[in-house]
């Protein structure tokens, strides 16, 4: 393999809280050592529960957080902590898809507008060139008849179309990667499937590789080649997605693949675990292993002693996890 | 744009806004009319000129147009001027000896109006070099009485108050009286005993009646030098002037009328928007950075909410007389740290956790374009109203300070004549039009952008929507 295009290493992200006004400090460890690696033209999918850490690790390595600790190399290069200005390529070469489409457009700009922001940005003076980019990105995201939209405001637009937008506008700069965080899920269930199928179609017309960041095992069947379980700020398992879904190793993933609303009948009764209990608190985390207050497999004296590390448990596919180890 | 279209049907439900839409399109029509018809420094020049240059209209004159409502007919000024030849005047210089020459000027006039002028002068302007020519002035009533008004030796730019002769009240008195065969004892004044029918009704100021008819004042005198010209012109002030009256220095109000409102609408506008835009700008500033930029912003608002606004601005124009446009300058300055940065900065910092601000760092936009194209415009269209609605706040002010004796003093504003009329009497002198006609001007000034801005907010806010 060719060096990667993104290489996250121990990538840390705490945010400082006070609680009360002289309260003690405490941090929430959101990104606590998360290792991870994306090659060009490669998709990848990060799975986890509600507040473990996604959609923080999706804007720390694209820099919209200042990096507590860890590395993210991109093409080669150091980006971990360059200014502003340095980063300027970096923006470029990323593009960022988020959760609420509304949210993400500025109510108050044209869909032309919105589109032109970037390329404005980036120093593309030609109005013409401007417009055929914008043009272009519109038809990639099967916005058309474009005469009809270019003019619109965001809430003019159904969900699925805005969502098209958010696309449209993080790829009109022809970037090497976008993250995707749950691109999908305030999404009609109707057209989910559409907007999955038109990223992973524009993965490969457009040479990107993707972060899909999501909570949903089931959608990235469609998309992902690779897939890194995170569970309370860490990636407590990562494989290839056939393998993660045949073979899952950790009981955490298990429990998760148990949470599949699956179509086919003869896999429904597979498999019997249920996570319980409560998302851990990332303040003070649980000692040892941080799935062991809700794990099925819970062996005392081990597991809440120490934490486990990350073994390759065959080829490829890595678990964090003490029935491994 | 469509949203415009739909905000403007929107508004038009209110009667209100209607009204306040309508008198603001007057005011900006008036405005537009005032700058073309009087530019600027016309209009300065025209209302700091003085008397000198208003001589030819009366003090303290009422609108015109009272004369439509009043039975009683008001006088309008009569000029007669020798250099503006027209029927009723006259002029001959007629050479009797070597040097000499005699003048005779004749002025006729027709006065038909029910009250007497306000006064009667005469200028004079002549071109002798040594001698000093000599002139009688005789004035001839409709009933063919004719009286010498006064012999004058006149210098060659030189006037004859003629309503301010007392010696010539004390004549007039005594001929009038004895042939009434009663003494007329009011202190009554020239412009009445010229004008004033002689019989018994003149004993007393509120019987007495004009004497309608054709009036003559001519002028017959010597020269005593050749090529001499002299000219003349009589000039018998009305009571009511143009089509909002005079000041006490025989200003035309119509001129600070218009020019107030340019001025006022500017003054209000810029005021209410340019504090409204810094305010959002600094407010966006201190909510993006936060930090030590956040820490600052917040002190010195903190700083100038608890310095009082009007008594500062009080002390500081006391010392300093302000050109209007200073003021302007002054206002927004001590404004800018207001307390209004504060609910901006709220605002901004719940917007700038909006996913779309998000985006836009993640395409690499600058802070200030974050600033500039992303918080700001999400803000405007919501403080809209209460930009609309502090228009009339500003324009308030500045007519407050000049009331006050503290705006421009120079510049025709609203204020400044309700300044004037305040302290010449007005009110006390019963001359109401001088105060009522700027103050009608301001409380629609005020009053429209009132209610445009309640109707604006009632669209843009609707929770505030009327029970
Ligand atoms: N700016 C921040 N300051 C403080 N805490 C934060 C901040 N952003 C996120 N957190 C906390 O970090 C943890 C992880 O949040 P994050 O949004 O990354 O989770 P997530 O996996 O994306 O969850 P979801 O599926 O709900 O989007 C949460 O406990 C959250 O409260
Ligand atoms: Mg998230």
């Amino acid at each position: 393999m060719s060096s990667p295009l993104l290489h996250v290493e121990n990538l840390k992200e705490y945010f400082e809280i006070r609680r009360g006004l002289f309260g003690k400090r405490g941090y929430v460890k959101a990104v606590d050592g998360v290792s991870l690696t994306l090659a060009g033209r490669e998709a990848i999918s990060i799975v986890g529960e509600s507040g473990c850490g996604k959609t923080t690790l999706g804007k720390t390595i694209l820099r919209l957080y200042e990096p507590t600790d860890g590395k993210i190399i991109f093409r080669g290069k150091d980006i971990t902590h360059l200014g502003w200005k340095e980063l300027k390529w970096y923006r470029r070469e990323t593009g960022l898809v988020q959760q609420d489409p509304f949210g993400a457009l500025p109510p108050f700009m044209t869909v032309k507008r919105i589109l032109e922001e970037p390329l404005i940005i980036h120093g593309i003076k030609d109005r013409k060139e401007r417009e055929e980019r914008i043009y272009k990105a519109l038809e990639g995201v099967k916005l058309t008849p474009i005469e009809d939209f270019i003019n619109k405001y965001p809430h003019m637009l159904s969900g699925g179309q805005q969502q098209r937008l958010v696309i449209a506008r993080s790829i009109i700069l022809e970037p090497k990667m976008i993250v995707a965080d749950e691109p999908v899920s305030m999404l009609d269930a109707s057209v989910r499937i559409e907007i999955l199928k038109l990223l992973q179609d524009l993965q490969t017309r457009y040479d990107l590789s993707v972060m899909y960041i999501t909570h949903d095992l089931s959608t990235t069947r469609y998309f992902s080649e690779r897939i890194y379980i995170m569970y309370a700020a860490h990636i407590v398992e990562s494989a290839e997605t056939k393998e993660l879904l045949v073979n899952p190793l950790h009981p955490y993933t298990r429990a998760l693949l148990n949470v599949i609303p699956d179509p086919d009948p003869s896999n429904r009764f597979l498999i019997k675990e249920v996570p319980t209990g409560e998302p851990p608190n990332l303040i003070n985390p649980p000692t040892g292993c941080r799935f062991n207050p809700r794990c099925p497999n819970f062996m005392k004296g081990i597991c809440d002693a120490k934490e486990p590390s990350l073994i390759e448990a065959s080829k490829g596919h890595y678990v964090k996890c003490w029935l491994y180890g | 744009m469509s949203t415009f279209k739909q905000t403007l049907r929107q508004l038009l439900i209110y009667k209100s806004a209607l009204i306040g839409l309508i008198i603001i399109i007057i005011l900006v029509g008036i405005s537009i009319y005032a700058i073309l018809a009087i530019p600027y420094d016309e209009a300065t020049k025209l209302w700091r000129a003085g008397e000198k240059y208003w001589l030819e209209s009366p003090r303290n004159a009422l609108p015109s147009w009272i004369n439509i409502f009043s039975s009683k007919k008001m006088p309008e000024t009569i000029v007669l001027d020798t250099k503006k030849p027209k029927p009723g005047v006259s002029k001959a210089i007629i050479p009797v000896a070597e040097k000499f020459s005699n003048i005779k000027v004749e002025f006729s006039f027709n006065y038909e109006y029910d009250d007497f002028p306000s006064e009667i002068n005469i200028f004079f302007e002549s071109n002798h070099t040594a001698s000093v020519p000599k002139l009688t002035v005789y004035w001839v009533k409709p009933d063919g009485e004719e009286i010498i008004l006064a012999n004058l030796l006149i210098s060659k730019d030189d006037r004859y108050y003629i309503s301010n002769d007392e010696k010539l009240a004390r004549e007039l008195k005594n001929i009038i009286s004895k042939k009434i065969n009663k003494t007329i004892d009011y202190e009554a004044p020239i412009t009445l005993l010229l004008f004033a029918q002689e019989d018994a009704g003149i004993l007393s100021p509120d019987t007495v009646k004009v004497m309608k008819g054709n009036y003559k004042l001519w002028i017959d005198g010597i020269i005593f030098e050749t090529n001499v010209n002299l000219d003349a012109k009589l000039v018998v002030y009305g009571k009511v002037y143009g089509w909002a009256g005079t000041d006490h220095l025989r200003r035309d109000l119509g001129i600070a009328l218009l020019w107030g409102a340019p001025i006022a609408l500017s003054f209000g506008v810029t005021a209410s928007v340019s504090i409204a835009l810094i305010q959002m700008f600094i407010g966006a500033v201190s909510a993006w950075f936060r930090g030590i930029t956040d820490n600052i912003v917040q002190r010195i608002t903190e700083i100038f909410m608890v310095i009082p606004f009007l008594p500062i601005l009080i002390m500081i124009s006391t010392f300093y007389k302000f050109n209007i446009w200073v003021l302007l300058v002054v206002v927004i300055a001590l404004t800018i740290f207001g307390g209004g940065v504060k609910n901006y900065r709220a605002m901004f910092l719940q917007i700038k956790e909006f996913p779309y601000v998000e985006a836009s760092r993640a395409y690499g936009a600058s802070n200030l374009r974050i600033v500039l194209y992303y918080l700001i415009p999400k803000v405007l269209p919501t403080i809209i109203p209460s930009m609309v609605l502090s228009v009339a706040d500003f324009v308030f002010l500045e007519a407050a300070l000049a009331i006050l004796g503290l705006g421009d003093p120079l510049t025709p504003t609203w204020g400044k004549i309700i300044d004037d009329a305040y302290s010449n009497g007005a009110l006390y002198k019963g001359l109401y039009y001088w105060v009522l006609e700027p103050s009608v001007m301001l409380a629609a000034a005020s009053l429209s952008f009132a209610m445009l801005g309640f109707a604006l907010d009632k669209i843009f806010n609707p929770k505030l929507k009327e029970i």
